[in-house]
């Protein structure tokens, strides 16, 4: 997914995954007649380099969410509510395992049509031991294609944390993984339409994140506000946890990444450099910002600074040069602070653990600068500043259609749980903390 | 005999401890506590979000003593917990009935 971005039109359907041989092979394109290079290209073969760095990224994505998110969220709730965080986060992990295994993975990356997959890799038929992806077994990037599928999710649940039945969010999580994500992901990196009009997304900025961002902020505005709000104590009980957390995302960012070159090659290199540029820089600058602003450079600040960080690098990694990254990075701790504050108190929803205002701004502004810092030198594609101002445009487009099917979709499935099992816990239960509540379980 | 209570900052409990084992005392119990008094609470800021954490921690130390010790107690809890700052805390004094050794059974000045 990494050249051939940029050969927008040239080559049909791009399919993600595609690693070191294919990048050659794309160079070959580029020089010859396509349809001849293409008749002559050799099959792909496994490469053991390539397929020990997608295990490993595959791990590292998983650490992510257990239990980097769940720790991350876990500390920022009150101490009444961690288990409920924790326990989120755990069952998505194994329910979205196994709705990708039976159908996810074939909806996104089988052939179909521009909207979505096929249904032949269902229960993932017909991927046996030696079928490949690229130069890597195919088996593993269904899994590291399904480590996707589980943070995507599982960001969602910091936004209507508190409050949402467990029944509730299981069923809404299980419907929007097929419904929402599988599609979208088909779009973007399955051969879909978004893939085709030349949207960049090296690594999830439209997939995973503003697709995250919107869909808790419907979820947010539908469930309605926590108890409490502005009248009692809603702060962080444990920044610790917090803390940890936010290091095991960035660490675990790497896979994520450099992983999505799908090949340990020079790509997935920079992919790694650019990750702890903007990451940074971003962290960087929403601790100048609050501390010029509020009086103190605070610990979560300088941690949610650096989750923006990652985010709004995670579609340019892989087309964005250093350079690129700090200025991707500086934007989005400054944006990111200002949703996380600013936009959240003006506009009066309550997104808990802003997973809009920093996964919803910091994927749109990321998706964005990838149009104007894209280099051609580094992933083959054009931005702005090359001379190439379409490429926002284009940008812009993927960054709607995301925001439309997430945002109806979202609604209409939040809507039908509601009037079928209902969303939100009773009052007593939110009151005594959902721990004890709907888990029988407390952390003293 | 009295029963002294005092509320002290936290980080004040090793030198009252210190300073009353000097003068003789032979225990005391100590829990975690909260409150306000004049020092009112704080503010805390969570990405923008302002909250008045209007319960600080204390410590709560509470020591039997006989009669004649009590003042001198007092006294020396006042000295050892102060920093001079709002929310040094308070100190109380109570008369005890009866106190009772519950391994020997022995009782009252005798127990303490």
């Amino acid at each position: 997914m990494t050249h051939f971005k940029g050969m927008k039109g040239r080559r049909g359907p791009v399919m993600r995954g595609l690693g070191v041989a294919a990048a050659s092979i794309a160079t070959a394109i580029a020089l010859a007649e396509p349809a001849l290079a293409q008749a002559a290209a050799p099959p792909p073969k496994l490469d053991t380099g390539d397929t020990a760095w997608m295990l490993t990224s595959t791990a590292l994505v998983l650490l992510m969410t257990i239990p980097g998110l769940a720790l991350f969220y876990g500390g920022m709730v009150r101490k009444k509510n961690v288990l409920a965080m924790l326990m989120q986060c755990f069952a998505i992990t194994c329910l979205v395992t196994i709705i990708w295994m039976m159908l996810g993975y074939s909806l996104a990356f089988t052939e179909g049509n521009a909207y979505v997959g096929g249904l032949g890799k269902m229960f993932m038929a017909g991927i046996d031991k030696g079928a490949l992806t690229g130069t890597i077994p195919e088996t593993v990037f269904v899994i590291f294609q399904m480590t996707f599928a589980i943070i995507t999710p599982a960001l969602i649940v910091g936004a209507f944390a508190d409050r949402m039945k467990f029944s509730a969010m299981l069923w809404f999580i299980g419907l929007w993984s097929i419904v929402v994500y599988a599609p979208i992901t088909h779009w973007v990196w399955g051969g879909g339409f978004l893939s085709k009009d030349g949207v960049l997304d090296f690594a999830g900025g439209t997939v995973v994140h503003i697709n995250a961002g919107v869909a808790g902020l419907v979820a947010a505005v539908m469930l309605g506000k926590r108890a409490g709000l502005g009248t009692e104590s809603l702060a962080p009980h444990n920044l610790t946890l917090s803390v940890i957390g936010a290091s095991m995302l960035w660490v675990g960012w790497f896979g994520f990444n450099a992983g999505s070159a799908v090949a340990a090659n020079g790509t997935a290199g920079m992919a790694m450099a650019v990750t702890q540029i903007a990451t940074a820089a971003a962290a960087l600058a929403w601790m100048f910002l609050e501390w010029m602003l509020r009086g103190k450079p605070s610990v979560l600040g300088i941690i949610s600074g650096a989750v923006a960080g990652l985010v709004a690098i995670t579609p340019a990694s892989g087309f964005v040069a250093p350079v690129g990254a700090l200025c991707i990075g500086i934007a989005a701790g400054a944006c990111c602070y200002w949703g996380a504050t600013w936009l959240k108190r003006t506009c009066g929803y309550d997104d808990s653990l802003d997973v809009f205002g920093v996964h919803g701004i910091g994927g749109i502004v990321g998706a964005l600068l990838t149009g104007v810092f894209a280099a051609e030198a580094v992933g083959g594609a054009k931005g702005l500043l090359e001379g190439n101002p379409g490429q926002v445009l284009t940008q812009a487009w993927g960054i709607i259609a995301t925001i439309v099917w997430c945002a109806v979709a979202s609604a209409i499935l939040l809507k039908l749980i509601d009037v079928i099992i209902g969303l939100r816990v009773e009052e007593d239960i939110e009151r005594d903390g959902l721990d004890l509540g709907l888990h029988g379980e407390t952390v003293q | 005999m009295k029963l002294i209570e005092a509320i002290i900052k936290p980080f004040k409990l090793d030198e009252v401890r210190e300073a009353l084992t000097a003068i003789g005392v032979q225990g005391l119990t100590v829990t975690e506590a909260r409150g306000f008094g004049r020092q009112k609470g704080q503010k805390e800021i969570y990405r923008g979000a302002e909250y008045e954490i209007s319960f600080l921690p204390k410590i709560r130390i509470e020591v039997a003593v006989p009669d004649d010790l009590a003042e001198q107690v007092v006294d020396t809890i006042r000295t050892s917990a102060a920093t001079g700052q709002i929310g040094d805390g308070k100190i109380f004094v109570f008369d005890v009935q009866k106190a009772v050794r519950i391994r020997t059974g022995e009782t009252d000045n005798d127990a303490l």
